[in-house]
């Protein structure tokens, strides 16, 4: 019995790795290819080597000089940092309101809270254009971070959980000190729940980053100089693109897609066991 | 959508109801009220505006010819709404999401729980392959799109590249109508990992000796995967269907991305997706009013679906605690 099993179980062991590390390769895969295509040169980016026949790291100064990059990115930067500070503070305050306090319709307005995640996005996304367009700020980048002011539902309910973690004495105790409410949330619950504060700022961080939709709506007119990366690059894939009489500098447009994959990379290496915690706690609450 | 169950059991028992404000008096402190009140102040305001207000907003645009440049909307009763049903474009882009959902949400679940399965066998080193794995999320859907662009290209591109080396003639991934979706379908498996994190956190939390009982039963793998495995984790596997579901019924990214982003150009359509159409009439043509009647087609028919997963797939979840 024992040695039998203990062959299945190396050969099982075996299996596991080869599996793991042919899944790797095969995510890996495309981003060794837009590494390679970023460095082909003019007119090969099409070609089937994954290996460039000559490296071409000028790409990486041209692209500069044929696109806006700098301007996107410091939009994209800009527009994620507001967007991402803003969510985090609101949605925390609205979070300390529902995790602390008793008021009327206390949990009717928690479910309410909870059934406009389940709210699709297709349906507010025309009136809240008009919306803004109505107070005209369509054109400017105030809608891509405006309503983030107001909180979002999936945050607040994130916030909460952690909130209701914390142990209620702190804050009986404060309140026996004669703290006001706003002094509780901001000299107690804030500073510790700075873990929770990290994990919504970087969620909204990466998906304003990524977005695609909104600036292509609020944004897509006028001058260039005015997108966000990824709506930059969407624009760049036609204009570059050989098929459609572009001028097929497409290995610029690998440039510029690895420069935006960049700073996600980055932040996903300081910010790993976050971005893990919050996606398998939205999972476990589920 | 899920948290229901941690209402605070301070519900008041229905039978005394005696005269309402003394109770509210012994109920709720004034002050800490009005301090709540305020807390969740900005999410009244941003609820008031962009939930509920849009969502009256845009019915009543839905029932009515807008005008942008007059900001008026003249009322054309249901106009919109039949030509939901006239036009073959929304049948078109409907069956196409649709049949995309059917395709995509079980090779979504069957390959991140696949994949999860392998990551809590690892053990030690589950941390890089984990991080590995999960890279595709962090890459922002333009950047993913343009390389899948060369990746499906069908006379070069790298998968037919792979396809060839075993001896299998590729399809033209990005032109043959029958292709573009199961293009879509495999670049959205790429970014299966936040589907795959989940399951892990719910394979960790099946209790390890309800393995080790089973194998003094003579309980094999297979077995074991059916009888403990799957039940224990439903609950995990009833949150990603819907969840995948939902947002394989509103895919806009990597349709607009790979088919639909030049205006000119003439993409299969068999790649017109919902989201897609729905954005072309609303924000390209600005036909607001029938878009909007397309959003609440849209809103109906995921509740639906929704609805039926919840009153058909609940059954098959195990809740801990039940007596099942």
């Amino acid at each position: 019995m024992k040695p039998g099993r203990s062959i299945t179980s190396i050969v099982g062991k075996v299996a596991l790795w080869v599996l793991l590390g042919l899944f790797s390769l095969a995510f890996l895969y495309p981003f060794a290819w837009l590494l390679s295509a970023s460095l082909k040169p003019r007119g090969e980016v099409f070609d089937n080597r994954l290996i460039p026949n000559t490296l071409v790291p000028e790409n990486y100064v041209q692209v500069f000089n044929e696109l806006p990059l700098l301007s996107w990115m410091g939009n994209s930067l800009l527009i994620a940092v507001l967007a991402a500070g803003f969510v985090t503070i609101s949605s925390s305050i609205v979070a300390f309101g529902f995790a602390y306090f008793k008021f009327p319709f206390r949990n009717q307005l928690f479910a309410l809270v909870l059934a406009t995640m389940m709210l699709p996005g297709a349906v507010t996304l025309i009136p809240t254009y008009l919306i803004w367009n109505n107070v005209g700020l369509v054109g400017t980048n105030i809608p891509l971070w405006g309503a983030n002011l107001f909180g979002s539902a999936f945050y607040i309910f994130l916030q909460r959980q952690f909130f209701l973690g914390l142990p209620r004495e702190l804050f009986e105790a404060a309140r026996v000190d004669g703290a006001s409410y706003w002094r509780m949330f901001w000299k107690i619950a804030a500073p510790l729940s700075i873990p929770s504060f990290i994990i919504v700022f970087i969620f909204e961080f990466q998906a304003s980053w990524n977005n695609l939709q909104a600036p292509l709506i609020y944004l897509n007119f006028g001058s260039p100089e005015n997108f966000t990366v990824p709506l930059g690059i969407s624009y760049a894939m036609t204009v570059f693109s050989p098929t459609n009489g572009g001028h097929g500098d497409y290995q610029l447009v690998m440039v510029a897609a690895l420069l935006v994959t960049l700073p996600m990379l980055i932040l996903f290496a300081f910010g790993q066991r976050y971005f893990i915690e919050g996606i398998a706690t939205q999972g476990r609450k589920g | 959508m899920t948290a229901v169950a941690e209402r605070p059991a301070a519900a008041t028992p229905a039978d005394d109801k005696p005269a309402k404000p003394p109770k509210f008096k012994q109920k709720y402190n004034r002050r800490e009220a009005t301090a709540g009140f305020l807390f969740i102040s900005p999410w009244i305001v941003g609820f008031l505006i962009f939930t509920l207000g849009a969502m009256i907003y845009s019915l009543v645009i839905s029932f009515s010819n807008y005008q942008l440049a007059t900001d008026t909307a003249t009322p054309v009763g249901f106009a919109n709404y039949e030509r939901l049903f006239e036009e073959p474009k929304v049948f078109t882009a409907l069956s196409n999401t649709l049949f995309f959902a059917v395709m995509a949400v079980p090779l979504e679940i069957i390959f991140a729980l696949f994949l999860a399965m392998l990551l809590n066998r690892v053990g030690r080193g589950a941390g890089v392959f984990r991080t590995l794995f999960y890279l595709p999320k962090m890459t922002p859907s333009v950047a993913t799109a343009s390389v899948f662009l060369l990746l499906l290209n069908g006379n070069y591109g790298a998968i037919n590249q792979g396809l060839a080396f075993i001896g299998i003639q590729g399809p033209q991934w990005l032109t043959d109508p029958n292709w573009v979706k199961p293009s879509i379908v495999i670049m959205t498996l790429w970014g299966v990992s936040g589907t795959m994190v989940i399951f892990l956190a719910a394979l960790k939390n099946v209790p390890r000796d309800l393995y080790e009982v089973a194998s003094l039963d003579g309980a094999g793998p297979v077995r074991q995967f059916f009888t403990i495995t799957l039940p224990m984790i439903s609950g995990s596997i009833f949150f990603n269907v819907l969840v995948l579901t939902i947002a394989a019924l509103q895919v806009f990214d990597q349709a607009f991305l790979l088919f639909w982003r030049d205006q000119t150009s003439a993409a299969p359509e068999s790649s017109l997706f919902y989201a897609v159409y729905l954005f072309q009439q609303a924000f390209r043509q600005f036909n607001f009013g029938f878009a909007s009647a397309m959003a609440w087609l849209l809103f109906v028919i995921i509740a639906i679906i929704t609805f039926f997963q919840f009153r058909y797939g609940n059954r098959f979840v195990y809740y801990e605690g039940d007596d099942k």
